[in-house]
């Protein structure tokens, strides 16, 4: 699903990513972990195509993302700790120009299909901003599933969620999440991250440090584990 | 680290600065009208000239940056933005000190003095929305753009006060006395005039690559600087 | 959907999100009236040959910073919750992007003109509400809309975000003033076409060249 080979990424004198290779095979769930200023974000954004490498190649889906990123956009999905989402208009009509943007087939029905995914089908003709944060959050991922994307990035999605947000944000993306899709999500959240996902993966100063699937590894090593990379 | 190249050029601006000095007022041939006032046109003309010739360069080496995503481009485009602003500036206060005692008043809006000052507020506007951007790839990217769309709108400004009546002395007269048309007593004076102008001209475009050299290599080292930096930091 | 309704699309939920609030279109408004005092004041208008002469330059100074007014807040609602990557994630492409934002804000500020060229001819007492007035208001207005989205678009992502617009907008939007304020004038006059019409071609020009020119390199604002 996802080829990344040599990646470099500068902004000016400062390189956020110094060559960074991953395969991601269709299907498989990766939680990204580092330090901050390891590059997470910025390997993120270039695999949303908000961002354009300075060297390497990225293949999402079997497009390469130099020759026309359009193609590859139809089957990303993003969740970033921005929500994305205009405060002054109603959930419903996010969703119904997001999907306009997108091409989605059968709008309304799809609209109601998600909305009810994220538990939010009561609140849909309220404006965005009178949404606590973890509505918020939850129709975010409403908006990043909605065009059934075959790949779905989740930047540090737990942020500024209390336990109980966190847990439900938990339950609609393992709802969401066994459409057989890819994930690659970053996290500070060691366990969760852990716990979720089939491989983990350890950045630092934009280099892969370390990697693992998760059936070799359990909590406290993996901790330790980045202990040691993160020196 | 010897700068050849540096020091042959900055030779070569001072002779032919030097020349250009002794040509305007030992050989130039006297405009009657405007007399000794009138010497200093070719000063005016030539930085003027040389101002714009600056923002020309910007559009290309903005064109190229888009284009290439390559540093040395943005690197020109801007050092070409500060050279040519100083030029331009000489020029303002070049052609004031010649209008004044010829059209008794320092300024008007003209379809050229226009012009001028929505350039140089141009390179102004550029030189201050680089300044507002720390991430340096937005920086120069960002540069870029408005260098070409800046760039566009300049003849257009040029023909919009165009239209109205300028009272700028028409470049080349040799024979009738329309209002404000330069004069001179013989026909061999208007081509000494013209060759006159062109050494100056050519005199100030050296002088104008000379500096905009200099500054390209600033700009290269301080480039060198930062990321050493880096690497000792990271 | 095709390219054409995209454009719509965005065109429509800007509308939709200003209808919840009219904020942009009341303080675009508010200014407006709040300047055309300011110039009944600041400009001794008294004479009816002073007033012809001024107007229709006091008409578009009022038109260009109620129109930066709006192209601020406009880019300023993308930028808040990251809207304006939630477009950029989408297969839309960006030229339609522009296009709406564009199309968007000259609505905005046409808006604001059916409002603002009446009081105009209200308080001076000029004729202003004829065919070739609204055609040259409609042709300048669509022109600074357009080169603005693009100058805003790179504001907005500024340290002096408010401050930075009118300096890259103003020199660049010189001849399209230049050009409306003189053909505003011939046409409200009443003045043959003829006699102006050089005006209306440059504002005609520059319109196709800027907008052209920035729909080229808005891809280069807003990838990174």
């Amino acid at each position: 699903m996802i080829q990344v080979h040599n990646l470099v990424k500068s902004f000016g004198p400062t390189t956020a990513l110094r060559g960074v290779n991953l395969s991601v095979p269709e299907g498989q769930f990766v939680t990204l972990v580092g330090p901050n200023g390891a590059g997470k974000t910025t390997l993120l954004r270039i695999l949303a195509t908000l961002s354009r490498p300075t060297q390497g190649t990225v293949k999402i889906g079997g497009h390469d993302l130099s020759q026309g990123a359009a193609e590859a956009r139809r089957k990303i999905g993003l969740v970033s700790h921005q929500t994305l989402l205009y405060g002054d208009l109603s959930a419903e009509e996010n969703l119904r120009f997001y999907g306009r943007m997108y091409d989605v087939a059968d709008l309304d029905a799809r609209i109601t299909q998600v909305l009810e995914m994220v538990g939010l089908a009561h609140r849909r003709r309220d404006p965005v901003r009178t949404f606590s944060r973890g509505m918020q959050q939850r129709l975010a991922i409403a908006r990043a599933v909605l065009h059934r994307p075959s790949l779905m990035l989740l930047d540090e999605p737990y942020t500024g969620l209390d336990q109980d947000a966190a847990a439900r944000l938990e339950a609609v993306m393992s709802s969401v999440g066994t459409e057989g899709r890819t994930v690659v999500m970053t996290t500070h959240d060691l366990e969760r991250g852990l716990a979720v996902a089939d491989r983990v993966v350890i950045l630092v100063k934009g280099r892969v440090a370390f990697e693992a699937q998760r059936s070799a590894l359990d909590g406290p090593a993996f901790i330790a584990a980045y202990r040691q990379y993160t020196q | 680290m010897k700068d050849t190249t540096g020091t042959i050029l900055a030779v070569v601006s001072a002779v032919l600065v030097a020349t250009a000095l002794v040509l305007v007022f030992l050989w130039a041939p006297l405009e009657m009208t405007m007399k000794e006032v009138q010497r200093i046109f070719y000063f005016h003309v030539a930085v003027d000239w040389v101002g714009f010739l600056a923002f020309f360069v910007t559009l290309v080496s903005s064109i190229l940056y888009l284009r290439t995503a390559a540093r040395k481009w943005d690197i020109v485009a801007l050092s070409s933005v500060e050279i040519g602003a100083l030029f331009l500036t000489l020029g303002a206060m070049t052609g004031s000190l010649w209008a004044r005692p010829v059209w008794n008043t320092w300024w008007t809006w003209d379809a050229r003095l226009t012009t001028v000052a929505i350039t140089w507020l141009v390179y102004l506007a550029y030189l201050m929305l680089r300044g507002a951007i720390d991430d340096p790839q937005r920086q120069a990217r960002f540069s870029a753009v408005y260098g070409i769309v800046s760039f566009v709108t300049v003849p257009l400004t040029f023909a919009s006060v165009f239209f109205l009546r300028t009272i700028h002395p028409a470049l080349f007269a040799a024979s009738t006395a329309a209002q404000g048309r330069m004069q001179f007593d013989t026909g061999l004076g208007s081509a000494k005039m013209g060759m006159t102008l062109t050494f100056c001209v050519i005199a100030f475009t050296v002088v104008y690559v000379t500096l905009l050299r200099m500054r390209i290599k600033l700009e290269r080292t301080a480039d060198r600087v930062a990321r050493l930096q880096q690497e000792l930091v990271g | 959907m095709t390219y054409l309704r995209k454009i719509a699309a965005i065109i429509a939920k800007d509308i939709a999100a200003e209808l919840r609030t009219r904020e942009m279109l009341s303080s675009m408004g508010v200014f407006s009236i709040l300047v055309i005092i300011v110039f009944n004041f600041a400009l001794e208008l008294t004479e009816r040959q002073i007033i012809e002469t001024t107007v229709p330059g006091a008409l578009w100074v009022t038109i260009i910073f109620a129109g930066m007014l709006g192209l601020n807040r406009s880019l300023a609602v993308e930028l808040d919750k990251g809207c304006l990557d939630g477009l950029l994630l989408t297969p839309v492409d960006r030229s339609a992007i522009f296009f709406g934002k564009a199309f968007g804000n000259a609505l905005f500020m046409l808006i604001v003109e059916v409002i603002l060229v009446p009081l105009f001819v209200v308080f001076f007492n000029v004729p202003l509400v004829q065919p070739w007035v609204i055609v040259i208001v409609v042709l300048g207005t669509l022109g600074f809309a357009g080169v603005g989205t693009l100058l805003s678009s790179m504001a907005v992502n500024t340290r002096a975000r408010e401050v930075m617009l009118p300096i890259l907008l103003f020199p660049v939007a010189m001849p399209m003033l230049i050009a409306a304020v003189k053909a505003t004038s011939g046409a409200m006059m009443g003045f043959p076409v003829s006699d102006w019409q050089q005006w209306l071609s440059l504002l005609i020009v520059f319109d196709v060249i800027l907008i052209t020119v920035s729909v080229m390199v808005f891809d280069y604002v807003v990838e990174e």
